[in-house]
């Protein structure tokens, strides 16, 4: 028997230590190599930490709450090895083993859609891909498809026996998956529940804390007219294709985010205080910033310069279903030059959101509704959405938050001119 | 100790370390590359390379023979028989493979990326000491490679070598015995064959080289069987004894009477060859903390990413692809571009294994028998080495073989490509880049293959598994 004292390892970008959420063994469990022994919370994402190896638990340190330094040791097993080697080398082979087995060709006749597997991030990403369906393609495409965020298994080749083309994939369109919602008593109570403030809560209220105690927000508030928006939307809709998202306002809203930030660089920036330094972005990498059962999530949809309006639609539902699951991964919870709160379903007149510190601004949708308006001198009934944003004054003067609503408003109100 | 701060550090110059090494200098990232022995690893100092190039001499002076005679082989006559000096051979082995090595500096110096001899000694993942050097590093590429597996038993030295030292023998040999008749023990084995020596193969299997099926082994067991290479299959060496006269008594036994003594047979041998696979060598990184899987093989993903955070593995030391040179050089190349941003993965849809014996034989992608497991309703196409201008031209055909061609009944997509025979393995290229394009049948019978050349057999194959081959009835 040996002792296998394993060190919290180092588990992202940056990341020095994480917070335990949540031990899924007890002392005097057996474990096999890969269980899932531990779920810790870093800055970015919630991390499940699988078992180095089998064994029986002999210690746990920290509790839910516990923050454990990368590098720390936060577990140790009893294994049957000597030492803490995780693995053993095997020594004893007795017949020869020439080139471990050819590759299989894993190929199927048609593209199986394979469910958008959003991986959980975990830190130890040793499953190699599954062998299954796959879709025939050649390197060049499968390489073209990777950079653009497309999923090949979603497409359908038109090629000889289903092989994709650079053609299908500039064709290429996909759906994405609903949104599920929630709801909420007349007595006089005297209970109080203490919630302990760790975790994700504890994470959301660090982070609030820094942007609101270093960035002086200045908030501007703009309402747009969206009756013709709405046609096309409707429109849209109407006509979609098989395997086309609904279309809501947001896509809208991106794709007229692509024109406008990219007109107003200023706005589509990360601010390092500490450096003295603001990276204008070209790529405009949009946060959604998503409610779920844990608290508040911001994933994020990358490239949406590169995206079409359909494109946009699905990859923002499906970012937030991931994030909703909690399946989003490190890599998709983090990265975003801009961030969209959408308030939509609630509603409201306005809001001062906080800015996703590093970046520069923050843009809050409110929901549309038929308001009385003159126009030409009548009073007319129009659909108007009220946009509320936020800019960080140090590196966004009053005028160039404004310049940017501005121009977000004009092409939402001429929404042809947003795909021209 | 004087500290060295780096971007990118490689540990190994072997074909995945070096090239992982070049491409990071090329993507101007400031690259560190540590290697204990010479820059060039198995492949190019003690494994591809030298063992092809004593197959290239092995076949000369074996061909030779043909021509010691009057009235020789192709009216060609020599005087009399070749003589050999191993020592010298060896000399012109090593030549080639110092040129190489040479040339791995050279590109690594060019690219801008820093060479440094030792061994590595790891503090904590991104730590390493080499002598008097400290070198720290943002990302490490682990490149560390494989080692022949040691048999408990028979432990290396006292005349029982790996391919390592197979490599250098440097005197004939009477009598060569090689346990494990994988691709190492029959290429190395036939050399010393081809070089005069008395050769026996002893494996645990039922055949030698089981990972092919037995239409491709045919061939080989054919040549071993002419060239009188003693195989015995199905028994298990149990230990070498020195004898009196300096040589070695190998002791193997039927292995399903392994338990009985009695039944106990032995060969005596200048030298025994253990060649029964490899193992990642992978002793020595506890301190890294990377995980490793139940065999010892560091457990990366598709990006070749370990458990540990800028920490990646590639070739022979990972659970990800072949053991083979050409796997571990694309995977290099592949991370240091994922270390410079670029968004890669490791997907091929066909990996090539060549084995150099004589006859070669190749394989790429699906086999007959794997594809109808896979489920695709499968068709296949033969085309002989016999029925080609070229082959006979250079004496191909002598050792049978032939180009097999398998694909699916219903979409005519190219499944795999294996093929068995001399000189084979020059054409593995277009069926591997063919099964990664995803082509059909009709896009290789409609592609002009220059003639006289051996890739006629691919066209032809192909032809013959739409069921019209031209130069075949």
């Amino acid at each position: 028997m040996g002792i296998f004292a394993f060190k919290l390892p180092d588990i992202g970008e940056g990341v020095v230590e994480g917070e335990v959420v949540e031990w899924m063994v007890s002392v005097g469990d057996s474990v096999k190599e890969d269980d899932p022994i531990l779920s810790v919370m870093t800055d970015k994402a919630t991390v499940e930490i699988p078992s180095p190896t089998d064994g029986v638990v002999k210690s746990i340190v920290g509790e839910p709450g516990t923050i454990l330094a990368v590098g720390q040791v936060c577990i140790e097993f009893e294994t049957d090895g000597e030492d803490s080697t995780p693995a053993p080398i095997e020594e004893k082979v007795e017949e020869a083993e020439p080139v471990k087995e050819v590759a299989p060709v894993e190929t199927a006749p048609a593209p199986t859609p394979e469910p958008v597997a959003a991986p959980v991030a975990a830190p130890t990403p040793v499953v190699v891909a599954a062998p299954g369906a796959r879709p025939l393609a050649s390197p060049a495409v499968r390489q073209r498809a990777r950079e653009s965020g497309i999923e090949l298994s979603g497409v359908s080749g038109s090629g000889p026996a289903g092989r994709i083309t650079h053609g299908d994939l500039d064709s290429w369109k996909e759906a994405g998956s609903p949104v599920a919602a929630a709801g909420p008593s007349r007595t006089a109570l005297t209970g109080v529940t203490e919630v302990p403030v760790i975790g994700l809560r504890r994470k959301i209220a660090e982070s609030m804390t820094a942007s609101y105690s270093t960035i002086p927000h200045f908030s501007y508030f703009e309402e747009v007219d969206i009756t013709d928006l709405e046609t096309l939307r409707v429109h849209l809709n109407a006509s979609r294709a098989d395997g086309q998202p609904k279309l809501t306002y947001l896509p809208f809203i991106m794709q007229g985010l692509v024109r406008a930030l990219g007109e107003n660089p200023v706005c589509n920036a990360l601010y390092d205080d500490e450096k003295g330094v603001v990276s204008r972005h070209d790529a405009i990498h949009l946060g959604i910033a998503t409610q779920t059962d844990r608290g508040l999530y911001v994933p994020v949809v990358k490239h949406v310069e590169a995206q079409d309006i359909w494109t946009s639609a699905s990859e923002m539902q499906r970012v937030s279903q991931a994030a909703r699951d909690g399946t989003a991964s490190l890599g998709e919870l983090t990265g975003s030059t801009f961030t969209i709160t959408s308030l939509g379903r609630m509603g409201g007149l306005g809001a001062t959101p906080i800015i996703n510190k590093p970046e520069v601004g923050i843009l809050g949708v409110h929901n549309a509704v038929d308001t009385p308006v003159v126009r030409n001198g009548q009073i007319v009934i129009r659909k108007m959405l009220r946009l509320s944003s936020s800019w960080d004054h140090r590196v966004v003067d009053g005028w160039d938050g404004a310049v940017l609503v501005q121009r977000l408003k004009t092409l939402l109100e001429n929404p042809a001119t947003i795909f021209m | 100790m004087k500290v060295r701060k780096c971007k990118v550090l490689v540990i190994g110059a072997g074909p995945g370390g070096y090239v992982a090494a070049i491409r990071s200098g090329q993507l101007g990232m400031d690259t560190v590359i540590v290697e204990g022995e010479k820059a060039g690893g198995t492949c190019l100092i003690r494994g591809c390379i030298p063992s092809k190039a004593m197959i290239h001499a092995a076949h000369k002076f074996h061909d030779l023979a043909k021509h010691a005679k009057e009235g020789g082989h192709m009216g060609i006559s020599i005087p009399g028989p070749a003589e050999l000096e191993m020592a010298a051979l060896k000399g012109w082995k090593d030549d080639i493979v110092n040129r190489l090595n040479k040339g791995v500096e050279q590109l690594l110096k060019k690219s801008g990326a820093e060479l440094i001899t030792g061994w590595a000694e790891f503090k904590d993942a991104k730590t390493v000491v080499v002598g008097e050097i400290q070198i720290e590093a943002e990302y490490v590429i682990l490149a560390n490679g494989s080692v022949p597996i040691e048999l408990p038993f028979m432990k290396y030295g006292d005349g029982v070598i790996s391919s390592r030292e197979a490599l250098d023998i440097d005197e004939k040999l009477e009598h060569l015995v090689v346990v494990g008749g994988g691709y190492i023990g029959l290429e190395l084995g036939i050399v010393h064959r081809m070089l005069g020596s008395e050769v026996t193969i002893v494996e645990a299997m039922d055949s030698v080289l089981p990972i092919f099926d037995k239409e491709l082994r045919r061939p080989l067991e054919l040549f071993l069987k002419k060239n009188k290479v003693k195989v015995n299959t199905g028994v298990f060496a149990k230990g070498v004894e020195k004898l009196d006269n300096g040589k070695l008594k190998l002791n193997y036994i039927d292995k399903n009477h392994a338990d009985d003594d009695s039944k106990m047979q032995s060969v005596e041998a200048d030298r025994v060859l253990v060649t029964v696979g490899r193992r990642p060598r992978s002793e020595g990184l506890a301190p890294t903390g990377v995980a490793l899987n139940e065999r010892g093989f560091v457990k990366v993903n598709d990006q070749c990413q370990t458990n540990m955070k800028g920490v990646y593995a590639i070739g022979d030391l990972t659970d990800l692809g072949e053991m083979l040179a050409h796997v571990a050089s694309f995977q290099g190349e592949m991370v240091a571009e994922i270390i410079a941003g670029h968004n890669r993965v490791y997907d091929p849809v066909a990996v090539p294994a060549i084995v150099f014996t004589e006859p070669e034989i190749v394989s790429v992608g699906l086999s007959p028998d794997e594809a109808k497991e896979a489920g695709h309703p499968v068709i296949v196409g033969k085309f002989p080495l016999a029925a080609n201008g070229r082959s006979l031209t250079q004496e191909a055909e002598k050792t049978g073989g032939f180009v097999r061609v398998v694909a699916r009944e219903d979409d005519h997509r190219l499944l795999g490509v294996q093929a068995v025979g001399t000189h084979v393995s020059e054409l593995v290229g277009e069926w591997t880049l063919a099964l990664e394009m995803g082509a059909l049948l009709e896009d290789i019978a409609g592609t002009i293959h220059a003639h006289p050349t051996m890739t006629e057999m691919t066209h032809e194959a192909v032809l013959a598994t739409l069921g019209h081959a031209i130069h075949i009835a």
